[in-house]
Formats: structure tokens, C-alpha cells, sequence
């Protein structure tokens, strides 16, 4: 048993804030992204063009039958290449690996909130619609001022735990060596050959977040309930 | 494809006989940790589910652990922390394996104890899921507490949580993959390493790409043929679908 020295975390402190600041930034980016884009995956999904749900239906299969590394190395790989083309440089030009974890985050989520938001869209009834309808709704009125609202709220509880998921999976861009909380700690582990201090600290910080997170989603999930509780 | 049947640059393998073996190492790691994640979720989402004592405290404190710190982060405990942290002569035969296994017994145990962590919550909300009457039942019946949730409680819960259950089983495999970080070269790992060998980084993303999507097909269609062959007439199973 090596003696442990805890105190290399004052020095290693704002790096490792530094670090923590991307892997929020991933979360909101993926949040915000993946809701957006999973929204329209979904509406796709639900939709009578047989073409639309189609796609939609074989993007979300697939991202949801790929590890999450895997599709960080693809975007790591053909986004120089995209970004190249759609420049007509003719060469791969370089996204860096923020960049990288940002599209690919977006990308993935995309596909687990659509499923939720999919989810959230057939719990609203079908009477909601043809009164949108009577009203005189456009399509578009339709789905902002009246489903969604009314789905997302029926599934946040679960939008958020995916979102704390997507908290803790944004760790994995430490494989395109981008400089997140577990980056950071594992650059500092390395250079002072301090391993187990820093990946304990880095554990409980996770820990400490994630939990406080999930314990407010429940608190939200309980309020909700009540919310909709007997007419 | 032309690729695959390229000799490696170890001069005796094709570079399919590499995927092969990356496979089997996704493979072995997904099936074995089932099984144990299977076991050990079982026994503490029932544990959760009793009223007061010990074992539902220990039970609720390992699935909030587990939960709440990233697989990846978890990796690294078991790889790099936990050898140092154990008694020392231990910590020595731990370091001192052969490399895969140096690599595979970690990431095991760790993916493991994630994946327990999760379906012990899954196993648990099985038997809330169930009315009251049937643990009342069983108890009148003279069962007693361990006869109850083997032949009663985990046998409807079970049923009930298929759907879950499938979706951890196709992740525990995509999981796999995590364990590239600590040195097991499983698929994700070999399509890296082909690229960097071949420069085709097209040809070995796309290859393993479709390996992946067929073992979730495979997964879901095993999954989906085991909640047919359980399913009761209208059962609870039934119940649950509605």
C-alpha cells in the first residue's frame, strides 16, 4: 500500500476546473443539440411519409446500436474531410477535438431523445391535435404551442436522466485526447505520476455531481406527479 | 474489402483473422459480464425492494455508487487504483499478468458491477411493479421470505422487465468497447489498429461498424425470441405490454 497525498489537488485544482468547464460544456451542447435534432427525428418518425420515418427510424437504429467511441473516431475521421468538401479545399481540413466531441455528442444524443421525445408525443392525446386543428393551427403552431409542450413535460423527468448519462459519457472524448475533467486529471496523473489520488478525486467529483443530480430529477418527478394528480 | 485479406504486418495473419479475434474479445467480455451483472443486479435490486435491515442499505449504497460515476472513471479505478490499493502481495500477482488478461479480468469486474448497478434498478422496479397481494399470498401460503422472490416475486418481475432488459444487453456489448482505454484490443481497438497500419481508416471503421450492428440485431432478435417463450397467457407479461 503507497502512501497517498491528496494535497497535489490544490495545485491541480484549476486545471481540473478547466477540464470540468468542457465537460459541462459537452452536456449543454449535447442538451441543447440533441433536443432539437431529436425532436425532428422524432416528428419524422411519427410521420405519414413513409420516406421521412424511414430515415429517421434507420438514423436512430443505428446510432443506438453503435458504442459511443466508435462514433467519436468516425466524426474524429470524416468531419476534416466534410469540412474539406463543403470548403472546396480539396483537402481534409482540421475540426480539432472540441469540435469533434461537440458534433458527435449532438449526433448521438440526437437519437436517444428522440426516442424519448417520440415517447412524450404519443402520450399526448389524439383530441389535442384535432383541436389545434379546429382552432385553426398552422402545422407548426401545432407542435410549438400545443404537443410539445404538453410531451415534454410529460417526459422530463427522463429527458434529464438521459441527460445526466450523456454528463457522465462525456468522459469518453478523453480517447480523441480532449482536455475534459477526466483529461485533465489523467495529464496531471501522468506528468506527477499520481494515479491514484487524482482518479479517486475525479471519481468522487462525478459521484458528487451526478447524484445531486439525480436526486433533484426525482424531487422534479415527485412534483410533477403531483401535479397531475387526480382531477 | 480487398483489405481484410491483406497479411498483417505480423506476417502470419490477415487482417480478418485480427477482426476475428477482436470480436471474440467483445464477445467473451459482453457475455461474461452479463452473466455476472445478471446475478449480482438480481440479488440487490431484491434486496432494495425489503423493508428495513442491512442487506436493502448495502444494496441501495452499491447501486448509487455505481450509478453515479462514469464507466470510463470506473475503468480506470479498477485498472490503475484498486492493484495499488489491496494488500501489496495481491497487488503484485494482479499486475503481473499476462496482457490480455491484465486487461480483460478489470474490465470484467468493472463492467460487471456497472451493469448490475443498473439492472438491480431495473429488477426492483420488476417487483414494485407487481401488486401487493401476490407477496401476501405467497406469505399465506407459508412461503417465507427467500421462497417468495425465488418462486413468486422474480419469476413475474422478470417478465415484466424484458423490454429493459434487452436494451441493457445490446449496451452491455457497445460497452465493450470502454475497455479499449485499459489495453484490451477488442473490436472498436482493432479497426484502430488496421488504420494505423493500413492508413484505411474507411474500409476498418466501416467493417466493424456492420459487425456492430449485427450483434445488436442478433442480441435483440435472441431477446425477443426469449420474452416470446415466457410469455404466460395472459400473464403479468401480458399485463405489462398494454
Amino acid at each position: 500500500m503507497m502512501h497517498l497525498d491528496f494535497s497535489i489537488l490544490i495545485d491541480a485544482a484549476p486545471y481540473l476546473l478547466k477540464g470540468l468547464f468542457l465537460t459541462l460544456q459537452i452536456t449543454l451542447v449535447g442538451f441543447l443539440g440533441g433536443i432539437f435534432f431529436g425532436s425532428l427525428l422524432a416528428i419524422a418518425r411519427l410521420s405519414t411519409n413513409r420516406v421521412y420515418s424511414t430515415l429517421a427510424s434507420v438514423y436512430v437504429t443505428v446510432m443506438r446500436s453503435l458504442p459511443l467511441i466508435l462514433v467519436l473516431f468516425w466524426v474524429f475521421f470524416l468531419a476534416p474531410w466534410l469540412l474539406g468538401w463543403v470548403k472546396g479545399a480539396g483537402r481534409p481540413i482540421p475540426v480539432g477535438a472540441h469540435m469533434t466531441a461537440f458534433i458527435t455528442f449532438v449526433l448521438f444524443e440526437a437519437a436517444f431523445f428522440a426516442e424519448i421525445v417520440r415517447a412524450g408525443l404519443r402520450s399526448v392525446s389524439v383530441g389535442q391535435y384535432s383541436a389545434a386543428d379546429a382552432l385553426g393551427l398552422s402545422k407548426r403552431q401545432t407542435y410549438v404551442y400545443v404537443i410539445f409542450p404538453q410531451a415534454i413535460r410529460n417526459v422530463l423527468p427522463i429527458l434529464l436522466t438521459q441527460t445526466i448519462i450523456l454528463f457522465q459519457d462525456s468522459s469518453l472524448v478523453y480517447v480523441i485526447s480532449a482536455t475534459d475533467l477526466l483529461g485533465a486529471a489523467s495529464k496531471i496523473a501522468q506528468r506527477d505520476n499520481r494515479l491514484i489520488e487524482m482518479y479517486i478525486a475525479v471519481g468522487l467529483i462525478y459521484f458528487v455531481l451526478s447524484f445531486t443530480a439525480s436526486r433533484l430529477v426525482k424531487h422534479l418527478q415527485s412534483r410533477l406527479a403531483y401535479g397531475r394528480a387526480r382531477p | 474489402m480487398s483489405l481484410l485479406f491483406e497479411t498483417a504486418p505480423d506476417g502470419i495473419h490477415t487482417y480478418f483473422d485480427w477482426l476475428l479475434q477482436g470480436l471474440g474479445w467483445t464477445l467473451s467480455l459482453g457475455f461474461s459480464a452479463w452473466i455476472l451483472a445478471l446475478t449480482i443486479g438480481t440479488l440487490a435490486g431484491a434486496a432494495r425492494t425489503l423493508k428495513t435491515g442491512f442487506w436493502a442499505k448495502t444494496a441501495q449504497f452499491y447501486v448509487e455508487i455505481f450509478r453515479n460515476v462514469p464507466l470510463l472513471v470506473q475503468m480506470f479505478l479498477w485498472f490503475f487504483v484498486v492493484p495499488e490499493l489491496v494488500p501489496e502481495a495481491l497487488g503484485r500477482a494482479i499486475k503481473s499478468m499476462p496482457p490480455p488478461w491484465a486487461s480483460f479480468f478489470p474490465a470484467l469486474l468493472c463492467l460487471s458491477l456497472y451493469t448490475g448497478a443498473r439492472l438491480a434498478e431495473q429488477v426492483r422496479a420488476g417487483i414494485e411493479a407487481l401488486a401487493r397481494g401476490q407477496s401476501q399470498a405467497s406469505a399465506a401460503l407459508g412461503f417465507e421470505t427467500g421462497g417468495t422472490y425465488r418462486y413468486i416475486l422474480l419469476p413475474q418481475a422478470f417478465r415484466i422487465i424484458i423490454p429493459t432488459l434487452t436494451n441493457e444487453f445490446m449496451t452491455i456489448f457497445k460497452n465493450t468497447s470502454v475497455a479499449l482505454t485499459i489495453g484490451l484490443i477488442e473490436l472498436t481497438a482493432t479497426a484502430q489498429a488496421i488504420s494505423e497500419n493500413t492508413f484505411r481508416t474507411f474500409e476498418a471503421f466501416g467493417v466493424v461498424t456492420l459487425i456492430y450492428l449485427t450483434i445488436a440485431l442478433i442480441a435483440w432478435r435472441t431477446m425477443r425470441g426469449i420474452e416470446r417463450a415466457l410469455r404466460l397467457p395472459g400473464g403479468s407479461g401480458d399485463e405489462a405490454r398494454a
